[in-house]
């Protein structure tokens, strides 16, 4: 069971939110010059880490907005929370054993 | 080999079980293989099987970092169907359906498949138009499957609530009479056995940290905890770590890592002789021949490596099965786990080639793998002996989430593992 400290709401249990998958995904651009492999990888392929993952979520039962989160898949140890449009913090990025 | 038969296991009751051989050998790695599977799932076993057997390819290793079938294999609710969408998958799982059938005997250890048939359960007009949709495509692809009405859904499984209050009022539903269930270990171990004895060396507690590559980026080796291991192809099929091991080879994958958990209960008299899963709540059931009630639901809501479950999942597909089923509403929960599963987006597995040359997969079963170790195994055996993929597996490629040609199961198929 995760608390998930929300930047609008604080600490809630994880029922009230959704996670949107991994965080800091560009849309390859300009489309005409995008081969079918970007399109594809933008689309589908996902780095799915073993350790610190950086991915979206959102209060879907709460305020609504989305946030990124830093968490460790083994542990599920939430690191940070910070906001959409913020680069990712500078954590060890060390898989967990 | 020791041949199993009714004859021998009388005969050896009388002897004090003392002329019993190790199903397998425990070798140590020799220097060089044809071809190495990494994981000791299913899968990797199968491919092993496949290829000693309908290839003559037998100097094969098949490297488990743990012990055999300890991933998903021996972790899943062994519910084996076929009710799947598209023409691409239905060929695939009925292939696979239709291996289990003789399996026992081909590998001449008792899986105790036992065909008990899957009641999809509908619980509103919507839920109803579904299955008929998807009966209409199941038959068209030439599977069996049956619309099966209200009255008959209530009389196959009375311990349904149909009261007029029910939480779940049943509308009807539909029927596929050749799924049913297998013991889970006894495929792996079947399998293990069958491909030892044709020659192909099991190596446990084996695991691999790296590819050794050649100046073309073809794969010439793997590094492993008892040393490196020469080889010019590799089959992987290592289920929920497949990201790390793609990543060890130099790719990446569209997959990502949940856990899925199951559930059994005290074992209890029989109250259900079929499988049967709600279109509702995503709730599935079985009953063990050792009584306990061995259900699931869906998968837990975010990526992870921990292989434990967690309590909001549980308290979903547990209270789902209170709601549907009051009267099994204070049975007792004797154990629960978790397997590491691999999503893909599409719900279909990945088959075949990769990036890495001499590197094959097998992988993104998800949470619906173990159906499909035979077909599975089959498959990724005839891709590494004839270096072609198989008509069955070819639309399952890495390729198709570049040039879009996806096999969208995740609608079609629910979540019925
Ligand atoms: C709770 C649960 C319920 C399920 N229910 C069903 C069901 O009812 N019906 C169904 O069809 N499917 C079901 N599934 C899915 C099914 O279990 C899997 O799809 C299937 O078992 C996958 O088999 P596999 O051989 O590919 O993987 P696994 O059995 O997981 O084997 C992979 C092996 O690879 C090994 N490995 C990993 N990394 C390395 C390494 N670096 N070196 C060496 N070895 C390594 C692992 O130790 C593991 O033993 C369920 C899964 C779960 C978790
Ligand atoms: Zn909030």
């Amino acid at each position: 069971m995760l608390l998930i400290n929300c930047p609008c709401c604080g600490p809630r249990d994880e029922f009230e939110f959704r996670c949107g998958g991994q965080a800091h995904i560009t849309r390859p651009e300009p489309p005409e010059a995008v081969s079918d492999k970007q399109w594809g990888d933008y689309l589908f392929t996902r780095v799915n880490p073993k350790g610190l993952s950086l991915e979206r979520w959102v209060h879907a039962a709460g305020c609504r907005q989305w946030f990124n989160v830093a968490r460790d898949t083994v542990t599920h140890e939430i690191r940070a929370v910070y906001p959409m449009g913020e680069g990712a913090p500078s954590l060890t990025t060390g898989a967990a054993q | 080999m020791t041949k199993y038969s009714a004859f021998k296991v009388f005969l050896e009751g009388l002897g004090g079980q003392q002329g019993w051989s190790p199903a397998w050998r425990s070798p140590q790695p020799k220097r060089r293989y044809d071809v190495i599977i990494i994981g000791g799932g299913g899968h990797g076993l199968a491919t092993a099987y496949y290829l000693a057997k309908v290839h003559g390819v037998r100097n094969v290793a098949v490297l488990e970092r743990g012990w055999l079938g300890g991933g998903n294999t021996g972790r899943n609710t062994t519910v084996i169907r076929s009710n799947y969408y598209y023409p691409a998958s239905a060929r695939l799982y009925d292939f696979s359906l239709k291996l289990y059938e003789g399996l026992s005997r081909e590998l001449n250890y008792n899986v105790m498949f036992s065909q008990r048939g899957m009641v999809m359960v509908a619980h509103s007009r919507h839920d109803l138009e579904g299955a008929q949709r998807w009966v209409g495509a199941m038959q068209l692809n030439g599977v069996d499957a049956e619309m099966i009405s209200a009255d008959e859904v209530k009389r196959r499984l009375p311990v349904l609530d149909a009261s007029p209050g029910a939480r779940y009022p049943i509308w009807g539903g539909f029927m596929q009479k050749r799924a049913g269930t297998a013991r889970h270990d006894a495929v792996a171990w079947g399998y293990a056995r069958a491909a030892d004895a044709l020659g192909v060396d099991i190596i446990q507690n084996c695991e691999v940290r790296g590819f050794l590559k050649n100046q073309t980026g073809r794969v010439t080796g793997v590094e492993t905890n008892l040393g490196v291991i020469e080889t010019d192809k590799v089959g992987m099929a290592v289920a929920g770590h497949s990201s790390v091991m793609a990543q060890l080879a130099g790719f990446e994958l569209p997959i990502t890592s949940y856990a899925l958990q199951a559930f059994v209960s005290e074992p209890l008299k029989p109250v259900i002789d079929t499988v049967m899963l709600s279109l509702a709540t995503g709730l599935y059931i079985s009953q063990s021949d050792k009584g306990g009630l061995v259900f699931g639901g869906a998968l837990d809501h975010y990526a992870s490596y921990a292989q434990r479950g967690n309590s909001p999942t549980i308290r979903q597909v547990a209270g789902a099965l209170a709601d549907q089923m009051p009267s099994l509403g204070r049975v007792r929960l004797a154990r629960h786990w978790a397997g590491i599963v691999d999503v893909v987006q599409d719900s279909s597995p990945i088959l075949g080639e990769t990036p890495t040359p001499g590197v094959y997969i097998n992988c993104g079963w998800g949470t619906g793998g173990f159906k499909a170790i035979p077909a599975g195994g089959y498959l990724l055996a005839h891709h590494l002996a004839t270096g072609q993929a198989h008509d069955i597996a070819a639309p399952f490629g890495l390729n198709r989430f570049f040039t879009g040609a996806l096999i969208d199961e995740a609608a079609a198929s629910g979540i019925a593992h």
